[in-house]
């Protein structure tokens, strides 16, 4: 089988299982804004603070919200013992990882397309002028998380304390993202709205540098 | 062993006379005085942890080719002894920076990498504490470890940028530029003792990893003795 019909197939049963419950998305999505909400009872920030600390606010939020998600994308397998049939199946290792990679990349871009609405009209910062533009920052910058995101959360699974171990591998890894993110991101949500090449071409550097580093190292994820 | 016993005791004497030679031969630096003394352990260690993380790369790679579990043996220890050294950096250099800069921290290039770092190693080795099969245990924190070493250079790539966006807090001249020849004596020799300090240090905590690994395997094979006899008995 193809590699990319293989990833195709993870990808919809991944969808699929999600769809029969959405408690993974209902969860995140809550809990994405929750935070938001509580950053007005941390800060009290003015229309031109919640701009100004907006990209940080929101990227933290997703980093967080990613490194909780995520955890399930392979958790799940091993709770289920259902880790055994993927090993099983007919796919390259690269197309279950990308399978997945694919379907979390979906559950986070449902997410931020809830979330920024609701920070949107909280906090009376509008995103209408821009709005192409930050999606093409959350789309990479997002992709970058989940890239990195699934690999670990293979990584953890099979270990102790995995709900805490995710995090602790995933954040400090995606500083750079966070860097580059937030700066393009800051960089729309200034007076005269400009995209930052520079900062979009390290998101670029980034998406490109992890997936190699995932699509080289895959095999190991789901050996016996 | 007794070989190691006597590289001991020659690091020890070389340590030794780095310290003599750093507070006593090195000329008193012009504005600084005797704060600046602490530069020679500072920047050395660091050169020791970069080397021992640049092991630790190494080993994942290597181990990740080949299976073999000398390689994750290397790993841990240098991932060990790399972050030993980064904590040396990071306690030496805020003292350094307390009389010099005003500060303990400033979130200048050099200081935000070692900290991510840092960090990053702490996390790798959390990692490996907590799965408890060697093997996996191995390709796990090797994959981890490859991951983090692709971060590094991304990590600069991002600081330098940020930095470049963002007022400096604090300028200096680092004590780098134009170094008295006397001072330069110092600092590479500092340098290679503290490289031989890794080196022993690396040595030891591989041999005790070896150790533990063959307790590990003479436990094993014990129980299975056990396991043998016990139903050797219940049959007859």
């Amino acid at each position: 089988m193809g590699t990319a019909r293989a990833a195709a197939i993870v990808f919809g049963r991944e969808v699929r299982a999600e769809m029969r419950t959405r408690e993974l998305l209902q969860t995140t999505v809550v809990f994405t804004v929750i935070v938001v909400v509580l950053f007005n009872f941390a800060f009290e920030p003015s229309v031109a603070e919640a701009r100004r600390f907006g990209p940080g606010l929101i990227w933290i939020t997703l980093l967080f919200a990613g490194s909780l998600m995520l955890n399930s994308s392979f958790a799940k397998e091993q709770a289920n013992d259902t880790i055994y049939a993927l090993r099983m199946a007919p796919a390259s290792s690269f197309a279950i990882v990308l399978g997945k990679t694919l379907a979390n990349l979906l559950f986070l871009c449902v997410t931020e397309a809830i979330l920024l609405p609701v920070f949107s009209i909280l906090y009376d910062v509008s995103m209408l002028a821009f709005l192409g533009r930050l999606a093409l920052v959350l789309l990479l910058g997002t992709f970058g998380m989940v890239v990195v995101g699934t690999v670990f959360s293979a990584l953890a699974a099979q270990a102790r304390l995995r709900e805490l171990l995710l995090p602790l591998l995933l954040l400090p890894v995606l500083i750079p993202l966070l860097f580059a993110s937030v700066e393009a991101t800051a960089g729309l949500f200034a007076d005269s709205p400009a995209l930052d090449r520079t900062w979009m071409a390290v998101l670029v550097a980034f998406d490109v540098v992890f997936f190699t580093a995932s699509w080289l190292l895959c095999d190991y994820l789901l050996e016996e | 062993m007794k070989r190691y016993g006597i590289a001991n005791i020659v690091t020890a004497l070389l340590l030794f006379f780095a310290g003599y030679a750093a507070l006593f031969i090195a000329p008193d630096e012009a504005t600084m005085h005797a704060i600046q003394r602490i530069f020679y352990f500072h920047a050395s260690c660091g050169w020791a942890a970069m080397e021992a993380s640049l092991v630790v790369f190494a080993a994942n790679v290597a181990y990740l080719a080949k299976r073999n579990p000398q390689w994750d043996w290397l790993a841990v220890s240098a991932a060990e002894v790399s972050l030993a050294f980064w904590s040396v950096v990071l306690v030496t250099g805020p003292i350094w920076a307390h009389p010099v800069w005003g500060v303990w921290w400033v979130w200048d290039m050099r200081l935000t990498l070692t900290l991510i770092l840092w960090i990053l190693y702490v996390s790798y080795l959390i990692l490996r504490t907590l799965i408890a099969d060697p093997e996996r245990r191995a390709v796990f924190s090797a994959v981890f470890g490859v991951f983090v070493f692709l971060g590094v250079p991304l990590d600069y790539l991002s600081i330098r940028i940020w930095r470049t966006q963002h007022p400096q807090p604090v300028i200096f001249g680092g004590p780098g530029s134009g170094l008295d020849p006397t001072m330069l004596k110092v600092f590479l020799y500092c340098c290679g003792v503290m490289t031989l300090l890794m080196i022993l240090l690396l040595r030891q905590r591989y041999h005790l990893e070896r150790l533990r690994h063959a307790a590990e395997e003479l436990r094993l094979a014990g129980e299975e003795r056990m396991d043998a006899r016990v139903s050797g008995a219940g049959k007859s």
